[in-house]
């Protein structure tokens, strides 16, 4: 290990020679890892390299098959399912482990109530709840039912519970993948001062800014191996990139191509309203790649989802090649050739308890099927192809979606989208917990979709992706489109003008 | 496709006797105890003669708990059905006592169909008033409950209605008692509804369609299924299922009252449970449910073969079953 450099404290948590199998796969092989009093540590690698199972293990949610966990030095068993808590371990997990029916402050507290005299103290509770809640810089409510918050919103609250523990060592599996900048700034603040404490962290992500920012060090894993630990500072993005894939990347983006200009309108939606959007308009050309940016909750998923009738609308019209589509209506929309792929993968997108085929063929059935029989084959087939094609691995076949690793979820839900052949596709986060190598392939993939004459729209928190994929940019704020860029204009502070509303246009 | 593949195939000839489900496998396991100890309790029991016995009166409940594994599978729950084989019972003898068709065999295909119709209309009733009512599957069908067996009694007056027509009786006893190839009737019904079931359930667009709104309604809805529909398609499935028992019970005895078939939904509903399939929806499993109501009869038949219970405790003991097959259920979950 190249980690003489790094200040010599202490050890708090190892792990010697972990190995894991999960029905007779192997998905980790002798890992060795180690986690300092005080630092930050970044763990990384591709999609299904192991990351979340090492942090699971490490946590006492998973017992390893082989290896030794060394706590303080000493040999230690985990005990498992969060009992890790007293011994000052906790973990983000990168699945959401909120019961839907508790508040925030109910969840927060669930476990190690604080009672005075017998009786539950929910005042102080309420209050120390909002404290975190602050800290944070989180306007959630703490009253609130978890069931009626935003994936962004429960994220902030795993994250306050897991800090609200005075815990030695965090596991933040991860956690910044829904969260926007300015989240993550607030919560990047408080890991700081935390590890200023004595506090040590394991910092799980695909962002690499974000790694190369906050680290102190860096391991890489790659199929279930140890590949490399080092201090942040000696890399860059790239390294880091290339110990993760094991090969050199090219370019993230593909050339971008601009639609004809008097090519055919496939998508116009005139004046739609809905309880929070008002009077958004908008056109999609044949061949074009159009992003929606803005702030998290600026109305853009609720915009999507009453083009394609998951929404009811107020008002307003949604014209595919100039003929309209029924609102509230997805199986219309649908029929138009109008897919939507939502941002939430377990709630909204996969079946957690089935498998890949079921999941994957669930929303184009008619094509697998004559007389209402569904051919086992053809099914066969496409996951062979979407496989193939989206470059989903998994060890075992018959993993329920459940059970794969979140970046896999994710192609997985693309490839079941794109199985209905739509000719408008809008994706809503299409990179959500998706490694470097495979945020490659799916950006080269939709630029060769809009080649293919298909168009798409891209809603995404990520400014670079909506720069680097897009011809036109459409920015969202407070539930309108508040402009659309085009050309040189779109660019990380011009968006940003537009989203803060410092700057505004009537809709192009 | 990298070195992840590498050595999966072995793994998978590895784990290949692994990978079978206990939750399917159990209630036939169970069956299997089940005739074990039958057969020590009473040499008579493990014959033919017996077993086929059993499996006939297993016929009305495993029917309808092939409806019922469609509706718990799509995540609803229907507790009106023991009713409603009582009021179509009760509808199909009074249309035929009715002589409006001269003819009997007319007069018996027009009241097969009349029974069918009644079903379905039941079912679409359930269906709707769970769906485009938005009330809990539990409460509506509570109340269709009620309202089920309340007109029953009213139709009955508070006694019996009787087939009153002998020569229609005569024509229609094969129904139930008669063979096909040395087959009891029922059996066969049982066996054909089940193989239409299953096919439904695993081979076509809306069984597939059922365990997703079963599992996840929203992920139903965001793939484009009218999640209500196909809730309310399950009810109308479960409501023929109840009309396929009751021609088979109206041979049987030509007769009905207003305590026909009570607690039938209990029976269908720990049918459904000891088969395997989930209560929350998700997984139906029809050839587990009708191996569940026969588990039920074999324990009745059991029972008053030996003389350890009473057979009035009958309904205890089901009602134990079902606990106990819960609990099994979710043991082998957290196992898995
Ligand atoms: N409970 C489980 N049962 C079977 N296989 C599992 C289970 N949990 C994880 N795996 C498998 O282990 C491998 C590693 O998964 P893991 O979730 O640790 O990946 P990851 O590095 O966190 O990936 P991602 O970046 O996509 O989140 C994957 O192939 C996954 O399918
Ligand atoms: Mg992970």
């Amino acid at each position: 290990m190249t980690t003489e450099h790094v200040d010599g404290a202490p050890v708090v948590l190892s792990a010697r020679r972990i190995s894991k199998s999960f029905s007779g796969v192997q998905v980790l092989f002798s890992v060795d890892f180690e986690l300092r009093q005080g630092e930050i540590h970044a763990l990384m690698g591709e999609n299904g390299a192991g990351k979340s199972t090492l942090v699971k293990i490490l946590s006492g949610f998973e017992q390893p098959t082989s290896g030794e966990i060394l706590l303080d030095g000493k040999s230690a068993k985990l005990p498992a399912n969060g009992a890790a808590e007293a011994l000052g371990i906790v973990i983000i997990h990168q699945e959401f482990n909120l019961a839907e029916h508790l508040t925030v402050t109910e969840s927060l507290f669930l476990g190690r109530e604080v009672t005075r005299f017998g009786v539950l103290d929910r005042k102080f509770m309420r209050a120390e709840t909002r404290r975190v809640l602050d800290l944070l810089g989180s306007h959630v409510d703490e009253n609130a039912m978890i069931g009626s918050l935003s994936i962004a919103e429960k994220q902030m609250v795993e994250i306050a519970k897991a800090i609200s523990r005075d815990a030695r060592v965090v596991f933040m599996d991860e956690p910044t993948a829904v969260l926007s900048r300015e989240e993550t700034n607030f919560l990047f603040r408080l890991v700081r001062k935390l590890r200023d404490k004595g506090t040590s962290f394991v910092f799980v992500s695909h962002k690499l800014d974000e790694v190369m920012e906050l680290t102190d060090r860096v391991t890489v894993l790659r199929d279930g191996q140890w590949i490399k630990t080092s201090p942040t500072s000696v890399l860059d993005g790239e390294a880091i990139a290339q110990l993760m894939v094991g090969r050199e990347l090219s370019s993230l983006y593909a050339a971008k191509t601009e639609p004809d200009i008097d090519e055919e309108v496939v998508l116009r939606v005139a004046s739609v309203s809905t309880g929070y959007v008002r009077d958004a308009s908008f056109e999609v050309r044949r061949g074009e790649i159009l992003g929606f940016s803005g702030m998290i909750g600026s109305g853009r998923t609720e915009l999507m989802e009453a083009v394609v009738g998951l929404r009811s609308r107020l008002a307003g019209e949604v014209l595919v090649r100039g003929q309209p589509v029924a609102a509230g209506d997805v199986h219309a929309a649908n029929k138009a050739g109008l897919a939507y792929m939502t941002k939430d993968r377990k709630a909204k997108g996969l079946l957690l308890n089935s498998g890949m085929m079921a999941n994957l063929t669930l929303q184009s059935l008619g094509r697998h099927s004559r007389l209402g029989y569904l051919d086992p084959a053809s099914e066969e087939a496409a996951l062979a192809k979407a496989r193939r094609r989206f470059d989903i691995r998994v060890r075992d076949e018959k993993i329920v979606a459940g059970r794969m690793s979140g970046g896999n979820q994710q192609k997985l839900l693309l490839a079941k989208v794109m199985e209905t052949d739509p000719s408008i596709i809008i994706i809503d986060e299409p990179t959500r917990g998706i490694d470097v190598g495979t945020k490659q392939q799916i950006y080269h993939f939709i630029s060769a979709l809009a080649r293919d004459g298909r168009s798409i729209i891209v809603v995404s928190s990520e400014m670079p992706e909506v720069i680097g994929l897009c011809s036109r940019v459409a920015v969202m704020r407070e539930g309108q489109i508040a402009g659309v860029l085009e050309g040189d204009e779109i660019s990380e502070q011009e968006i940003m003008r537009y989203a803060a509303g410092l700057k505004k246009k009537t809709a192009a | 496709m990298s070195v992840n593949q590498e050595g999966s195939q072995e793994a998978i000839r590895r784990r290949s006797w692994r990978d079978i489900d206990l939750r399917a496998v159990a209630p036939f396991v169970a069956l299997a105890l089940l005739l074990l100890v039958g057969a020590l309790v009473n040499p008579n029991f493990i014959s033919i003669n017996n077993l086929a016995n059993v499996a006939t009166r297993s016929a009305f409940i495993a029917i309808i708990a092939v409806g019922a594994t469609f509706v718990i599978s799509s995540g609803d729950l229907d507790l009106s059905v023991g009713a409603m084989v009582a009021f179509i019972a009760s509808l199909m003898i009074l249309f035929m006592n009715s002589g409006v068709i001269a003819d009997p065999v007319l007069m018996l295909l027009a009241a097969i169909l009349f029974a069918i119709v009644a079903g379905t209309l039941c079912g679409l009733t359930n269906g709707l008033i769970t769906t485009v009512g938005r009330i809990e599957p539990f409460i509506a069908t509570l109340g269709t409950m009620g309202i089920y067996r309340g007109l029953t009694t009213w139709l009955s007056q508070g006694g019996a209605i009787t087939l009153k027509e002998p020569e229609l009786q005569e024509m229609y006893r094969p129904a139930y008692f008669g063979t096909i190839a040395g087959v009891p009737v029922p059996i066969v019904v049982i066996l054909a509804v089940t193989a239409v079931a299953a096919f439904i359930l695993y081979r076509t667009r809306y069984g597939r369609h059922v365990v997703a709104v079963g599992s996840n309604r929203d992920v139903a809805r965001y793939s484009g299924i009218s999640v209500n529909r196909v809730r309310t398609v399950a009810f109308v499935i479960q409501g023929l299922c109840v009309a396929v028992a009751v021609l088979l019970y109206v041979p049987r005895l030509g007769s009905t009252s207003a305590t026909t078939g009570i607690l039938w939904e209990l029976q269908a509903i720990t049918a459904v449970v000891v088969g395997g399939t989930a209560l929350k929806g998700g997984a139906g499993r029809v050839w587990g449910t009708i191996c569940g109501a026969f588990i039920l009869e074999l324990v009745g038949n059991i029972m008053l073969l030996s003389n350890f219970i009473s057979e009035y405790l009958i309904g205890a003991i089901q009602g134990a079953i079902i606990i106990i097959a819960m609990l099994v259920q979710r043991s082998l979950v957290r196992k898995s």
